[in-house]
């Protein structure tokens, strides 16, 4: 699987897709939930493995796919997604802002 | 066109109901993932960023007014009102839900079509000219011959767990509009001195991370033994083509490594064995049958020269501009091939709505004979229109913002879905052939510029075909960051080439600026006639490398 995170990242949170319809999924509180915003973060390489951990027991593979750790930047707005993809993720496509999250958010 | 007989509604509705008790099984918790995907990927079920996508078949390209509507009432239905035709001439949903997939493959079925062949390890759709039966000069409609190889490798269960997938195209034309250079195979179809038509064979052609241009194996092979053939160089790449590393694993990569001459050598020799045994001799009953199909529509006895068209196009000129680059003479007299732009200026290449397809399955019912073709370069096409009418279906197309006349132009740019909807990409393409054209939107610079053909794609696997664009660019991440590479000089035709790389990688915001010194350059050092891939094989990369890197 791609590099989701760089080597010395600090802030991560844990992603999947849905089984059912696919839809971009965070992880919190031991459940999944749709807007990047609410999304649980860790804190250090350890906390982010605890968390993934948390979010990958056996019995959830069945209805969630794949979730991995993503790098995360703190500011002022609060966290937001390094890389290009986990932005597009988060919202929907760039070229189509009125479909996906970014619209629901509306 | 093809109408599906009792096997092929057996086959296709049997499918369905097998995938959507593995669907079922999948969403109840019985199959697993790992057991789940390699089933989904047999139906045209991929998973990208945002959700599930459905990739559906167009076999070579060719559709009836009823199919696209039921595309039309897909996309309403099942999907966010579009789709997006792609260069396999197939058409991806990007947003059915997994558990609607079943049912949506069961009015897909309805009008005879399907996912089958759209992904995994298999022989894929077969790909042909976008002007088949339509074009002067073709040898034979190459849809004939696809219609009997899609028949042959539709559940083939030798050919069904390949090395890698295998993708064919066809054309019975000398000029190549199907790309069959870079296929794994790709046929020419030919007429030999005694005037037998036959079929020439190339192998081992693709783009990916490791392009190359096909092999010429044969010149020369009668109707009669084309699937012997064919089932000779499957065979050798399935025993031989490499399982320990996919990006090594497609036949380009065995012909590479084994050699042209060898390849041909090892291939007649299964060709021999096979043709000794006839097993697979194509009985020239069963040709004639499948060639029915294909026989030319009932067209009327025009004269060459419309009237009315003539005078529609000395009193409108964007109606004449439309003409010279978007219809196409038709070996009927009196009738046009007309190529319908999905490259609006701004838009994004290759999406219609549902409402554009309905309008477009209108259009073909009432003025084209039925029939809708898809192009490898995104666009859609009314291969039989009168000219008399020309002007009356412009108009409606004009009104749906279905007659942007930029066929061939730089603004009709070919681009994968990129990092916007795809799991696999670096890098969004999309966008950039939105800047692009919109950079370039003024039609007179368009055609002061003549045929330019832009491809992109958002990663090395080439989608967008960017190793054959005249300007070819690459998305490539670099820490998370976009950045791109543009190469210059490749071609998909009769003649193809591959892209050279002019340097450095450029970011997002400097991808249009390159493309205007490219084009500058060309513009500055072009002789009377020449098109940008004449010039640039004239002069090679220098110039273009100065400009572009001078600070």
């Amino acid at each position: 699987m791609a590099q989701h995170s760089s080597k010395g990242a600090r802030f991560q949170a844990v992603t999947a897709n849905r089984l059912n319809d696919g839809e971009v999924v965070y992880f919190k509180d031991n459940g999944w939930i749709e807007n990047f915003a609410e999304a649980e973060i860790a804190d250090g390489q350890e906390a982010a493995e605890a968390l993934l951990t948390r979010a990958s027991p056996d019995n959830m593979e069945a209805f969630i796919l794949d979730p991995y750790l993503f790098e995360v930047s703190e500011s002022e707005d609060g966290f937001t997604p390094v890389s290009v993809r986990e932005n597009i993720r988060a919202k929907g496509p760039t070229v189509r802002t009125d479909l996906g999250k970014q619209a629901e958010a509306g | 066109m093809y109408r599906y007989d009792e096997f092929d509604h057996k086959i296709v509705t049997d499918r369905v109901n097998q995938f959507r008790g593995q669907v079922n099984r999948r969403i109840s918790g019985e199959l697993s993932e790992d057991a789940f995907k390699p089933l989904r990927l047999m139906n045209g079920v991929y998973l990208q960023l945002h959700a599930y996508m459905l990739r559906v078949a167009i076999p070579y390209g060719t559709v009836s007014s009823k199919q696209m509507r039921m595309l039309a009432h897909i996309a309403r239905k099942y999907d966010r009102g579009y789709g997006h035709f792609t260069t396999r001439q197939n058409i991806q949903y990007n947003w059915p839900a997994l558990d609607r997939i079943p049912d949506l493959l069961e009015e897909l079925a309805s009008v005879e079509m399907h996912a089958i062949q759209t992904s995994g390890n298999c022989i894929r759709n077969v790909t042909a000219d976008q002007y088949a039966g339509a074009i002067a000069d073709e040898i034979e409609d190459p849809r004939i011959i696809s219609e009997i190889i899609r028949q042959w490798s539709t559940f083939h269960p030798e050919f069904s767990y390949l090395p890698r997938k295998f993708k064919i195209a066809v054309t019975g034309h000398e000029n190549d509009r199907a790309a069959i250079k870079l296929h794994d195979i790709g046929i020419v179809i030919v007429r030999n001195d005694k005037g037998e038509t036959g079929y020439e064979v190339h192998v081992g052609g693709g783009q990916g991370r490791s392009p190359f241009i096909a092999k010429k194996l044969t010149n020369f092979v009668p109707a009669e033994k084309l699937l012997a053939y064919l089932e000779a160089v499957m065979r050798v790449y399935n025993m031989l083509g490499r399982r320990d590393n996919s990006y090594k694993a497609r036949i380009k990569i065995l012909v590479h490594e084994t050699g042209e001459t060898e390849m041909r050598r090892l291939v007649d020799e299964e060709f021999e064995r096979i043709d000794a045994s006839q097993m697979l001799s194509l009985p020239e009953a069963e040709l004639d049958r499948i060639s029915a199909y294909f026989a030319p529509p009932n067209y009327e006895n025009l004269p060459a020269q419309s009237e009315v068209f003539e005078a529609a196009k000395g009193s409108n000129a964007d109606f004449n501009h439309w003409v010279k680059t978007n219809l196409v003479p038709h070996k009927t007299p009196g009738y046009g091939i007309i190529n319908i732009s999905l490259k609006p200026i701004g838009g994004i290449p290759g999406d219609a709505t549902d409402v554009q397809m309905d309008i477009i399955a209108d259009l073909a019912e009432r003025y084209a004979l039925d029939e809708v073709r898809v192009t490898h370069e995104q666009n859609l096409v009314l291969p039989h229109v009168k000219l008399d009418e020309a002007k009356e279906v412009y108009d409606i197309l004009c009104a749906h913002d279905l007659a942007t006349p930029n066929i061939g132009l730089i603004s009709d740019t070919i681009a994968c879905p990129g990092l916007d909807y795809c799991n696999l990409a670096n890098a969004r393409s999309i966008p950039l052939a939105q800047e692009i054209s919109t950079h370039f939107a003024d039609l007179d610079k368009q055609y002061d510029i003549g045929e330019l053909k832009i491809k992109i794609s958002g990663c090395i696997n080439a989608c967008g075909h960017h190793h054959v664009g005249h300007i070819g660019i690459l998305g490539v991440d670099k820490k998370g960051t976009e950045f791109y590479q543009i190469s210059l000089g490749g071609s998909a035709d009769e003649q193809a080439s591959l892209g050279d790389i002019t340097g450095q990688a450029f970011t997002e915001d400097k991808v249009v600026d390159a493309v205007d010194t490219i084009v500058e350059t060309y513009l500055n050092l072009r002789q009377p006639e020449e098109r940008f891939l004449d010039t640039y094989r004239r002069v090679g990369m220098s110039p273009f490398k100065e400009q572009l890197y001078a600070d």
